[in-house]
């Protein structure tokens, strides 16, 4: 018992820059090649579960998916045109950008090999670290959108907070109505997230979708770039006593199902 | 306890560990995950008694905290004190009762959750007390109880249980 509590101290104390922290960073850099073994010879069973569980909903989610193709096609077309407005414009402007996304950012691949087990955080570690360009702050995103951020990082491995941890948040904007917030989690609930922070007059509607806002103040930016996608409304309320709307956003990551994540790295970063 | 004895048991626990943060923190059954590192800490706890399942718990949170890149420590003490009081726990009251794993098991589940929310609320971090005693802990306690018995009967073919000392048959009088 002494041993653990000199441990939490040591750690919690000197933050990354301590002894504790040099155990754990070479502790984390031994046991990932067997995390990753292990996660190699899982994998092809948890495919083989997901693979059957998508059986039972596989035709509606068929028609599902054949409505939305549909829709987004003719969206793609509307936003190629607005895409090339929108760089003729910035031509003639000399329009001075922070980092955008995906262009401005080298993406890591990086395997999922472990998720802390208690109910208390929402983070995952995966094989990526120092050494691959990782660093802390960096954005971490996959097919779906934004997954979190990285907070600790080891030669090898790195740990990524995700965006349903208690102490991520996010400045996000509607994407329909521009109405600006900040996602961040539901108490109570492990996956679902709440758009805070968005004024009564502000327009937000069932079904919107939520993107990063990605701001920059002077020498200050978001540590999240424009436009990663988040989620979509669900509901949307207010009472008389509250001064902001209440919001509620499903994620389009599935932060249980996690298997590989991308860590966006700055193009031309030292 | 031989040395043979204690690599099968450093063994299992770092197998465990390895599974619970690779495999097991990944499958939300009922809302909630199996803790398959606090049962075989527990049922090794019972095995071999309050050493042997301090020092196994001890190893076996390090593992986890190293692994997942959380404070140092954290997950060590909780399992420390969950392998001491289920290694009492066998060496007092559960001797001559059929079910101790589950008993141990059910028992430790709640208080390893109660006191690991107070751990993280001294250190700092921001815990939903009702998701993290209510919402995660009654799946945790379900799939744990169901995870005991067979954990304990494997644990007992990998690392036999410890000797019990023998009563006296018969007494012989040295004049």
């Amino acid at each position: 018992m002494l041993a653990s509590v000199v441990l939490i101290t040591l750690s919690f104390r000197a933050g990354e820059d301590g002894t504790a922290w040099d155990i754990e960073a070479v502790g984390s850099t031994l046991l990932r090649p067997a995390a990753v073994a292990v996660e190699r010879v899982a994998q092809p069973f948890r495919d083989a579960y997901a693979w059957a569980d998508g059986l039972l909903t596989a035709r509606s989610e068929a028609d599902r998916l054949r409505t939305e193709v549909r829709e987004l096609r003719q969206r793609a077309i509307q936003s190629e045109f607005a895409l090339r407005e929108n760089e003729y414009l910035r031509g003639l402007l000399e329009y001075i950008d922070g980092p955008r996304f995906p262009a401005g950012y080298d993406p890591v691949a990086a395997e999922v090999i472990g998720r802390p087990g208690s109910a208390f955080a929402q983070a995952v570690v995966v094989a990526a670290g120092s050494r691959d360009g990782v660093r802390v702050n960096d954005p971490v995103v996959n097919a779906d959108g934004l997954v979190g951020l990285v907070v600790r990082v080891s030669p090898r491995t790195a740990r990524v907070q995700l965006l349903t941890d208690p102490r991520a948040a996010v400045s996000a904007l509607d994407l329909q109505t521009d109405a600006a917030g900040i996602v961040r989690h539901a108490r109570g609930t492990r996956e679902t997230l709440v758009l805070d922070r968005v004024r009564k007059r502000d327009l937000v509607r069932v079904g919107d979708e939520i993107v990063t806002a990605g701001w920059r103040v002077g020498a200050l930016t978001s540590l999240y770039p424009k436009g990663i996608a988040i989620g979509v409304v669900t509901s949307v309320g207010q009472t008389d006593t509250d001064l902001y709307q209440q919001i509620q956003v499903d994620p389009y990551v599935d932060f249980g199902g996690l298997d590989a994540v991308l860590v966006l790295v700055p193009k031309g970063r030292q | 306890m031989t040395p043979g004895d204690a690599l099968r048991a450093a063994l299992v626990v770092l197998a465990a560990a390895m599974l619970q943060v690779v495999i097991v923190s990944s499958l939300t059954v009922l809302g909630g995950t199996a803790d398959l590192l606090l049962v075989t800490v527990c049922c090794l706890g019972l095995l071999r008694g309050a050493v042997v399942g301090a020092v196994a718990g001890f190893g076996a949170g390090l593992v986890v905290d190293v692994l997942t890149l959380d404070t140092l420590g954290a997950s060590s003490l909780v399992l420390t004190l969950v392998g001491f009081w289920a290694g009492r726990y066998g060496e007092t009251t559960a001797r001559g009762t059929r079910l101790p794993p589950l008993v141990a098991v059910g028992a430790l589940t709640i208080l390893a959750a109660v006191f690991a929310t107070f751990l993280r609320v001294l250190l700092g971090e921001e815990v939903v007390a009702e998701h993290a005693l209510v919402g995660a802990l009654v799946p945790a306690l379900v799939l744990n109880l169901a995870l005991a018995l067979p954990v304990s009967s494997l644990l007992r073919t990998v690392v036999r249980p410890r000797s019990e000392s023998p009563s006296a048959a018969e007494v012989e009088l040295v004049a």
